[in-house]
């Protein structure tokens, strides 16, 4: 398929005139206050192609897409569907022009029904009768069609996330979408859903529709797009075929220079165990089990990945440990000092005795968004006697510490007065490394490092970790993203269902990794 | 005995109709995800107005579009504070229910000079009590006459109107286009959005549907129960109908019951007002006005499982930046 003709030595892409292009966009610019999100953006997606997008975060993706798809209005620019120029003032209109939209957060109502969802807007009628039973043909028809089975009448809120995005995307073709966007749609799902889905999109590419997925994995833009365009700071700075493109020139126009995609792990001589947990067995608020009976160790030079989709144990896991929560049962022995995790303890004293955590939500546990740089470089430590001036803090002492790890995690922009809240999501992860890092623990415990975080800092925290490794402390690294884990760990645990369900070695393939994580190989694991 | 039980019961549906009709008119708010604190003052403010109206015009119809009138204007108050400019919605409702507290007794002494209240209404400025068909003739049948002549009939129009709205409000929120979007935007507001919906559109009308059942509410206490406008005459109805709405999970055939239980604690408490219980002797009457939030506390902690709220009620609506 011819779509891209010609691509300039800026990058930017023209197209044949005899081939229309599903997208065309020229010249589109978006301001949110100070902040210029999309700066002259121009775009040509061909009809019937895949065409991705990719991006750091915070380059513009979301909020482009966001115009397409009406839900903002940008500031200047020209859009064009079909090679007709249009506007988009809200969603109505674009899905009244054949645009449909998975956004990264679903757009569903928990509480209702698959097929209530599906209707929701275009309802066929003041009375949910009429509409109802033709929207039920509508829908089988269209899960045979592109092999999207489900149940019509099951609640959206119990189902699978991979499932809720099935009734997303049957949700944007029943209002007859020809054009489908994906905002990061395989984030929340297995690697074989994220396979399934690819299969989807292959099968409505086929037939006929437009598909633009944004992402920022390198991978996924290689495995399944036609045409890639990349964004950085709300600029388009290239559009490429795909095929004649690769991996790291990708990676190179997101970051503005050459990245290391493969992590150095050096040979480090592995210690005596620092870490053990024998028999952990974690319940939630509303008494569900979910860690069971789990038991591992990890010793001083070492990064035991725990792998797993989220929401198979991890985070109980990481609460017990860190003392957040109470464990049911369980014990664990830190730098040799027995402790029961059922017990009275808290995350002051997991600190106390040399144990760091990174939280996997930084907004929620790592950060308080409206507390300053400086005050958020020592929660949790703040009871330091170096921290204190009789009873009062000594704020001196506080910011001339926090100006020093500033510079040294390269945190930007420098400041120790801006709310944690206003800087960027590496950055903010930058000040919960340094926090946990410079207090040197003998064991560290990270959740989901890089989550919400740009390609740039990715590189610098899993250096960090590196570095942590080298220096013989024990690193636990619980993340959903295979690739952090396979290149990182040492040795790989996979939760399933609040179990562990296998061990592997570093070299572990995706595909073995990605069965277990979906459940499936149990007892061959065992 | 059966006639007591009859005497009670009766009290009870004329107690529990401004309770039901508030608790409906919250249930509008809330699905669409406004919280609203406001039912007292839109109650009271609309109790004045119909008194008012009625006393004027000498006609219950008249006072009952006056309270309508005076309750959606309240109403529009709050939605503008909480739809338009995104305020808090609970500050908002208690402002509310001050500035009718305040007005109807300021605005009562302005025009008719009787320290906050309206004159008394004469019966043809009141909705009366309709007498059903063979109410008479039936009333010596056994068991049914009386529950039939002395239960059923006898009422005015607006309680037949309170529970008649339960099935119609039930078919509206979950039967009809405009039910599912209602229930969506209080839900999951972005999801609306996304599917092309106005969300602030379905609140302003979900608001408004509220300030018209609050407007009968406040009718029916000083037009129909009472007779004319006292003080502070809503006396609270409003917050139980909120404690009733959360009891009956946002859903209107519990409201319903809901509704009675209270109206039932309430003609209870007046029945026993005074009297030696046996073996307890004299209940002090509070005991039983404490009783419906007692009961909702109870319940609620243990017995009826955890009452879960439309996920966006009291969260202001703004595209989010992502």
């Amino acid at each position: 398929m011819q779509v891209i003709d010609l691509i300039d030595q800026k990058g930017r892409a023209t197209v044949a005139e005899s081939n229309v292009p599903a997208i065309e966009l020229i010249g589109v610019n978006k301001s949110f206050g100070p902040v210029h999100a999309n700066k002259d953006i121009n775009l040509v997606v061909g009809k019937g192609s895949i065409h991705g997008i990719i991006g750091e975060n915070g380059a513009g993706k979301s909020t482009l897409m966001s115009i397409l798809y009406g839900f903002y209005n940008a500031d200047s620019g020209t859009i064009k569907i079909d090679g007709k120029a249009t506007t988009i003032p809200d969603s109505k209109s674009a899905i009244s022009q054949g645009i449909g939209m998975v956004h990264q957060h679903f757009m569903l109502v928990d509480p209702f029904t698959v097929l209530e969802n599906v209707i929701l807007g275009a309802e066929g009628g003041a009375l949910l009768k009429d509409g109802v039973a033709n929207a039920r043909r509508e829908l089988q028809r269209l899960a045979d069609e592109y092999d999207m089975t489900i149940d019509p009448d099951a609640v959206v809120g119990e189902l699978p996330v991979g499932l809720q995005q099935r009734v997303e995307i049957l949700k944007a073709l029943y209002r007859g979408a020809d054009i489908l966007i994906l905002d990061e749609p395989t984030g929340v799902l297995t690697p074989s859903e994220a396979d399934h889905l690819f299969r989807i999109l292959r099968v409505l590419r086929d037939q006929g529709k437009t598909v633009l997925l944004i992402t920022h994995k390198l991978r996924e833009i290689m495995d399944v797009t036609d045409t890639v365009s990349v964004m950085r700071r709300g600029e388009m700075v290239a559009s490429r075929k795909t095929a004649e493109t690769s991996m790291e020139e990708l990676a190179e126009l997101m970051v503005g220079r050459s990245v290391l995609l493969e992590v150095d792990k050096p040979e480090v001589k592995v210690g005596k165990p620092l870490l053990k947990v024998e028999g952990l067995n974690v319940r939630d608020d509303r008494g569900v089990l979910r860690v069971k009976d789990v038991s591992f160790e990890v010793r001083a030079g070492e990064v035991l990945g725990i792998a797993g989709v989220s929401g198979n144990g991890q985070s109980e896991l990481l609460a017990a440990l860190s003392g957040i929560t109470r464990a049911e049962s369980g014990t664990m022995e830190l730098s040799g000092e027995k402790l029961d995790l059922a017990g009275v303890h808290d995350a002051a004293e997991m600190r106390h005795k040399g144990m760091s955590h990174v939280p996997e939500d930084r907004h929620r546990m790592g950060l308080i968004n409206q507390f300053s740089e400086y005050e958020n470089s020592i929660l949790g430590y703040h009871r330091e006697p170096k921290y204190s001036k009789g009873m009062f803090l000594d704020k001196d002492a506080i910011r001339k510490e926090a100006k020093e790890r500033i510079e040294k995690y390269d945190i930007r922009p420098p400041t120790t007065e801006m709310t944690a809240a206003k800087f960027s999501g590496g950055n903010q992860q930058k000040i919960v490394l340094a926090r946990e890092i410079e207090c040197d623990p003998d064991v560290l415990l990270i959740g989901q490092p890089t989550r919400g975080v740009d390609i740039g800092a990715i590189e610098y925290i899993h250096n960090r970790i590196m570095d942590m490794r080298a220096q013989g402390k024990a690193v636990l690294l619980v993340s959903v993203e295979l690739d952090e884990i396979r290149s990182l760990s040492d040795r790989i645990i996979v939760m399933f269902d609040g179990n562990v369900v296998g061990e592997r070695g570093a070299e572990a393939t995706e595909q073995d990794l990605g069965l277990l994580m979906a459940g499936v190989n149990q007892e061959a694991a065992e | 005995m059966l006639d007591t039980i009859i005497l009670v019961l009766d009290s009870t549906f004329r107690l529990s109709t401004p309770l039901l009709f508030a608790c409906l008119a919250g249930l509008f708010s809330e699905r669409s995800g406004i919280v609203d604190i406001g039912l007292e003052g839109k109650i009271l403010g609309s109790a004045f107005a119909a008194a008012a109206a009625a006393y004027v015009f000498q006609s219950p119809w008249i006072g009952l579009l006056a309270g309508i009138f005076v309750s959606v204007l309240l109403a529009l108050i709050h939605g503008y504070a909480s739809i338009t400019q995104r305020g808090n919605q609970v500050v908002s409702g208690v402002a509310i229910n001050f500035l009718a507290a305040g007005l109807t007794v300021l605005l009562g002494q302005a025009w008719f000079s009787q320290g906050g209240r309206t004159p008394a209404l004469d019966s043809a400025s009141r909705f009366n009590n309709i007498e059903l068909p063979f109410a008479d003739a039936l009333a010596d049948v056994p068991v049914f006459g009386p529950i039939y002549a002395n239960l059923i009939s006898g009422h005015n129009i607006l309680v037949y109107a309170s529970f008649a709205a339960v099935p119609l409000v039930w078919w509206i929120v979950f039967r009809t286009r405009f039910g599912l979007r209602l229930r969506a935007v209080g839900e999951n507001p972005s999801a609306a959005d996304t599917a092309g919906l106005s969300v602030t559109l379905l609140r302003y009308r979900a608001t408004i549907i509220c300030g018209i059942l609050c407007g009968f509410s406040g009718a029916y206490l000083s037009v129909a129960q009472g007779a004319g406008f006292i003080k502070d005459m809503s006396a609270g109805k409003g917050f139980i109908a909120l404690a009733a709405l959360i009891f009956a999970k946002w859903k209107p055939v519990n409201a319903m019951f809901t509704c009675l239980l209270f109206g039932f604690l309430d003609a209870l408490a007046i029945r026993l007002q005074g009297q030696e219980i046996p073996g307890i002797g004299e209940v002090p009457v509070q005991v039983f006005q404490a009783l419906p939030y007692v009961l909702t506390v109870v319940l609620l902690a243990g017995f009826i499982g955890r009452a879960i709220p439309p996920k966006a009620s009291g969260i202001p609506y703004v595209k989010e930046r992502t």
